[in-house]
């Protein structure tokens, strides 16, 4: 982490620190006061925001979900919401796309990129170049980068990209988002594409950290590349890769921008609508604000269920 | 990080340089770095050079690798009719408010929950850092209300960029990237300027901030390029035709504009953030691993 070292941290070891300011002003309860004021003087712009934009609808979310606000009244309507959400046709499609995309994505983009980390770090050459095109994507617009899939890659003739592709290998072609089989693969692909270059860099400074010495004794020991993985970067990394689990698995939860460019929201017979697509739908379009916060929060249970899952398993590893 | 390359990795160096090692180094580099190139920038080549083609070229089959004839009009077409530059100002102009309201709000509250540590710090540190947990998605219903009849003050933000400027103030991963910055520099150094009698004001501005460029730069660039990527709340904030965001705006276009011209735009728009991806590429890159990584 050459970049973000502090400057002037190392020098003059020897020297002692200075004696710190003592005497009764320090102490006095005066003196207490203030400095507990001015500490909360340059909190006070963040914790605000916090508090409006943060805290405040959290809470608001879960009462909002009890709610009906109709003509400017609102009134407590107990599980109403819950249960007309659940009641959508949509809904059980969308939690299945949802859950099928965040599988599919665990797959392909988190799998990819640890192997493409694997082998980046073995270059000793054009490690800078690799690195920039790996991470580029994620630089992009998402919305201009899913027109390009959605325009040029996913184009069902066999004028895209893809499909001349496939056809130049006599690959059978495929109507990509127009076909309901396609939709989540076809959006697991594109958004592989764009976010892969994150993990990628994480996974690298992570395996640049474990000790030579240990692939060292596994060679001595007659391990094989694939064994030395297996048993010197795969444990050395575990907690990485554990959270880096937990982290994609909330954001592909939310799955929200693909399915809107790519398949104008709900996709061909509802194979692309997500659950966070159908919050915005319920929220924005239906007049319907209780009903999405009231989803908003069974999402926040699932996760949370997800969470503790995932905090069981990497309790019981260590 | 990076460029060390006396480190043993998976394969050892000796294997590498000798006989049938160095032809499959070699062999297996170059493979990665085209097929690296074709995924990663061909499809951005595809992009730049689709746009320049005409609708008929675009659809043809097998489609051509340079455009026959190039149509620079489509590019001019996207900047006059989506009115790309008051898409692209407005979206400038929420970045930057963005990063000078992240830096002066959570810098302050880094410092003070690092240097002065007041009474309740760490419980308001814990809260702080218990919204990294709660997916934006669950929260967007109940923000856009907040938004739209602010508690107490009742001000609708609807159209205002403090929509945009304000709920990013809450970033909690700045917060505690700052504060472990600043937890590095020695408390020798704040109790040496006390002695000499600077407020905490003046020790912030003279002594902490000077020392923590380097942080500073990765807030600031990933809150820029946070604003310029994202697309649902400058899309439900910001509805009017003239404060857009430039994805919002050219997705609002995408239904009665031809193809080419909405790639175009979609070029034009992603411009700004290769280019400061390309300045700040060893910033962007070390300010992601900091916060997951122990340096």
């Amino acid at each position: 982490m050459a970049i973000i070292a502090v400057p002037g941290t190392d020098r003059e070891p020897g020297r002692p620190a200075p004696p710190r300011p003592t005497g009764p002003a320090r102490t006095s309860l005066g003196r207490k006061v203030r400095d507990n004021l001015t500490g909360h003087t340059f909190l006070i712009g963040a914790v605000a925001c916090f508090a409006v934009f943060s805290w405040y609808p959290m809470i608001r979310g879960i009462v909002m979900s009890f709610q009906r606000t109709r003509r400017g009244e609102t009134t407590w309507v107990g599980w109403d919401n819950y249960s007309r959400i659940i009641a959508d046709p949509s809904f059980w499609p969308a939690w299945k796309n949802t859950l099928y995309f965040t599988v599919l994505a665990l797959v392909l983009g988190y799998a990819v990129p640890f192997f493409v980390a694997i082998l980046l770090n073995e270059f000793r050459h054009a490690k800078g170049y690799l690195r920039i095109l790996v991470y580029l994507p994620v630089m992009l617009p998402p919305a201009s980068a899913l027109f390009l899939f959605k325009f040029y890659a996913y184009d069902p003739s066999e004028a895209g990209l893809f499909n001349s592709i496939l056809k130049a290998l006599h690959l059978p072609t495929s109507e990509w988002m127009q076909s309901p089989e396609m939709t989540i693969p076809a959006m697991v692909i594109a958004s592989t594409w764009m976010n892969m270059g994150s993990a990628v860099l994480i996974y690298l400074a992570a395996l640049q950290n474990i000790p030579g010495e240990l692939y060292e004794a596994a060679e001595l020991d007659g391990a094989g590349i694939w064994r030395r993985i297996v048993h010197v970067t795969i444990p050395q990394t575990r907690l990485i890769l554990a959270l880096l689990a937990m982290l994609q698995i909330v954001a592909t939860m939310q799955l929200f921008i693909e399915p809107l460019i790519l398949a104008n929201g709900a996709g061909a017979e509802d194979s692309a609508t997500s659950v966070a697509y159908l919050i915005y739908q319920h929220g924005f379009f239906q007049n319907d604000l209780n009903g999405a916060a009231a989803l908003g929060v069974i999402m926040l249970v699932v996760l949370a269920g997800f969470s503790a899952v995932y905090a069981r398993l990497t309790a019981k590893q260590d | 990080m990076a460029q060390d390359s006396g480190t043993r990795t998976l394969i050892s160096q000796a294997q590498l340089r000798r006989g049938r090692g160095r032809i499959l180094y070699w062999t297996l580099l170059a493979v990665v770095v085209v097929v690296f190139t074709l995924v990663f920038l061909g499809p951005l080549y595809w992009m730049v050079t689709g746009a320049l083609k005409s609708g008929q070229e675009i659809a043809q089959t097998p489609p051509s690798l340079f455009p026959k004839d190039p149509r620079p009009q489509n590019y001019v077409d996207a900047w006059n009719n989506l009115d790309l530059a008051k898409l692209l100002f407005n979206t400038f102009y929420y970045a930057t408010g963005a990063v000078l309201f992240q830096l002066v709000f959570d810098a302050a509250a880094a410092y003070s929950l690092s240097k002065l540590r007041p009474i309740f710090g760490n419980l308001i540190l814990g809260l702080m850092l218990a919204t990294l947990m709660i997916p934006a998605m669950v929260l967007i219903v109940p923000q856009y209300v907040t938004v739209i009849d602010l508690p107490i003050v009742h001000i609708n933000l609807l159209d205002s960029p403090f929509a945009i400027w304000l709920p990013l103030v809450a970033n909690a991963f700045n917060i505690f990237l700052l504060k472990r910055f600043f937890d590095s520099i020695p408390e020798e150094l704040m109790s040496a300027a006390l002695m000499d009698g600077a407020t905490p004001l003046r020790t912030l501005w003279s002594i902490i901030l000077p020392m923590s460029r380097p942080i500073l730069g990765v807030v600031a660039i990933l809150a820029m390029t946070a604003v310029w990527k994202d697309f649902l709340w400058p899309k439900l904030v910001m509805p009017s035709p003239e404060t857009r965001t430039v994805s919002v705006g050219i997705y609002a276009f995408a239904g009665g504009t031809p193809m080419n011209v909405v790639i175009a735009a979609s070029v034009i728009a992603a411009i700004p953030t290769v280019i400061i991806f390309l300045i700040f590429q060893r910033n962007i890159m070390s300010g992601l691993t900091a916060g997951s990584v122990k340096g």
